[in-house]
């Protein structure tokens, strides 16, 4: 029998510029479905992927943002966002899109996926992994 | 529960290097490799990166890679050790996991 | 130890792919297993039977296919990414309507849910890309 493992999810990348971000996204969307504790971290210019009002109509290609606001559905409740990384863009948190996900132990209350974390914090929530999947 | 950090971009192309060190805990260890190996010449602008971390994180390169871009193990460094791919499997191996800076 | 290895980039242009081909070398060589190698993003095009590099350079998607056969290796191309850079089996071709397929020996087609379970089942996850 597999014991549960704490995989964690990180991304440095910004969205559009490269392909990573979904394709990043894709995996922790699939990983989802295999049980496991699944922490999501978004760091240097991987802060960019949650920002909010995201229209990508002029390129023409896909707006995969809205996406994110799923992730509560698969039971993603561990959002880590960097702190230093986000105020060295000029960035807070309410730039980012709000992402939630449903407590069914609280009657489905809705709570906050993101958490914003200092450098050390994150440091630590990386210290606690067994899998880290870089993309 | 350390972690075997790798990092296989240049301190002077992007932020990785500093990002991951930030992040790296005490008594973890940081493998240079491909072009990470470039952030490893002693007396480069960046090299305070890795000297300043060094008390707390083991830094170490990949051997190869750095034969390969014509850089002198005598440039690198003080501190900074150089392994080759099966050094890499037992860093991999002793430390718990790996995380990948990309 | 059991490794699981991601390989996020196709041949030559980042030296991600060579990397972890010499990584998972070293590994077999210190008598170690590769549960799995899984090819996403770029990756994929490890994945070709159609490459022709300059006899006077290595061949790396070849070498891959290679180390498969030597070694009874697992390579895994992610289908979504597969079908998004045109690495196509046989499944493949006949499901999309494709007039061949370029998919090379020793490599398979499958989903992403094989990273996940290489993950899980292995003591060791080592990521290569850019």
């Amino acid at each position: 029998m597999s014991s549960i493992k704490k995989f964690c999810y990180l991304n440095r990348k910004a969205p559009y510029g490269t392909v990573y971000a979904w394709e990043a996204l894709e995996v922790v969307l699939i990983g989802a479905a295999f049980d496991q504790d699944c922490s999501v971290v978004f760091t240097d210019d991987g802060v960019y992927q949650l920002l909010k009002g995201q229209d990508t109509a002029d390129l023409g290609i896909k707006n995969f943002s809205p996406t994110y606001s799923a992730l509560g559905d698969y039971d993603i409740r561990k959002i880590y966002v960097e702190k230093e990384s986000l105020e060295e863009r000029g960035l807070s948190v309410d730039d980012l899109q709000h992402l939630v996900w449903e407590d069914e132990d609280e009657d489905y209350a809705e709570k906050d996926s993101i958490m914003v974390v200092t450098k050390d914090e994150l440091a630590q929530v990386l210290d606690e992994q067994d899998v880290v999947l870089s993309f | 529960m350390p972690i075997l950090h790798t990092v296989n971009k240049s301190a002077y192309e992007r932020n990785t290097l500093e990002s991951c060190v930030s992040k790296a805990l005490k008594g973890s260890a940081v493998l240079l490799l491909e072009d990470g190996v470039y952030s490893a010449v002693k007396g480069g602008a960046k090299a305070g990166i890795i000297e300043s971390a060094m008390g707390d994180v083991s830094f170490y390169i990949l051997g190869p890679d750095v034969k390969a871009r014509g850089l002198d193990e005598g440039k690198l460094i003080n501190g900074v050790k150089v392994v080759d791919y099966n050094g890499f499997v037992e860093l991999t191996v002793s430390n718990d996991k790996v995380a990948s800076w990309l | 130890m059991k490794f699981a290895i991601q390989v996020n980039e196709g041949p030559y242009t980042h030296e991600a792919s060579v990397t972890a081909l010499n990584f998972v070398k070293a590994v077999l060589k210190a008598g170690h297993e590769v549960f799995r190698v899984f090819f996403y993003h770029d990756g994929v095009n490890n994945g070709t039977r159609y490459t022709s590099p300059p006899r006077d350079d290595i061949n790396i998607a070849d070498s891959w296919s290679e180390l498969a056969k030597t070694h009874n290796l697992d390579l895994v191309v992610c289908v979504a990414a597969a079908q998004r850079r045109g690495i196509v089996d046989q499944g493949e071709q006949e499901r999309n309507g494709k007039d061949g397929n370029n998919i090379a020996d020793g490599f398979r087609i499958s989903g992403l849910g094989q990273l996940i379970e290489a993950g899980i089942e292995a003591d060791r996850s080592v990521v290569f890309g850019d």
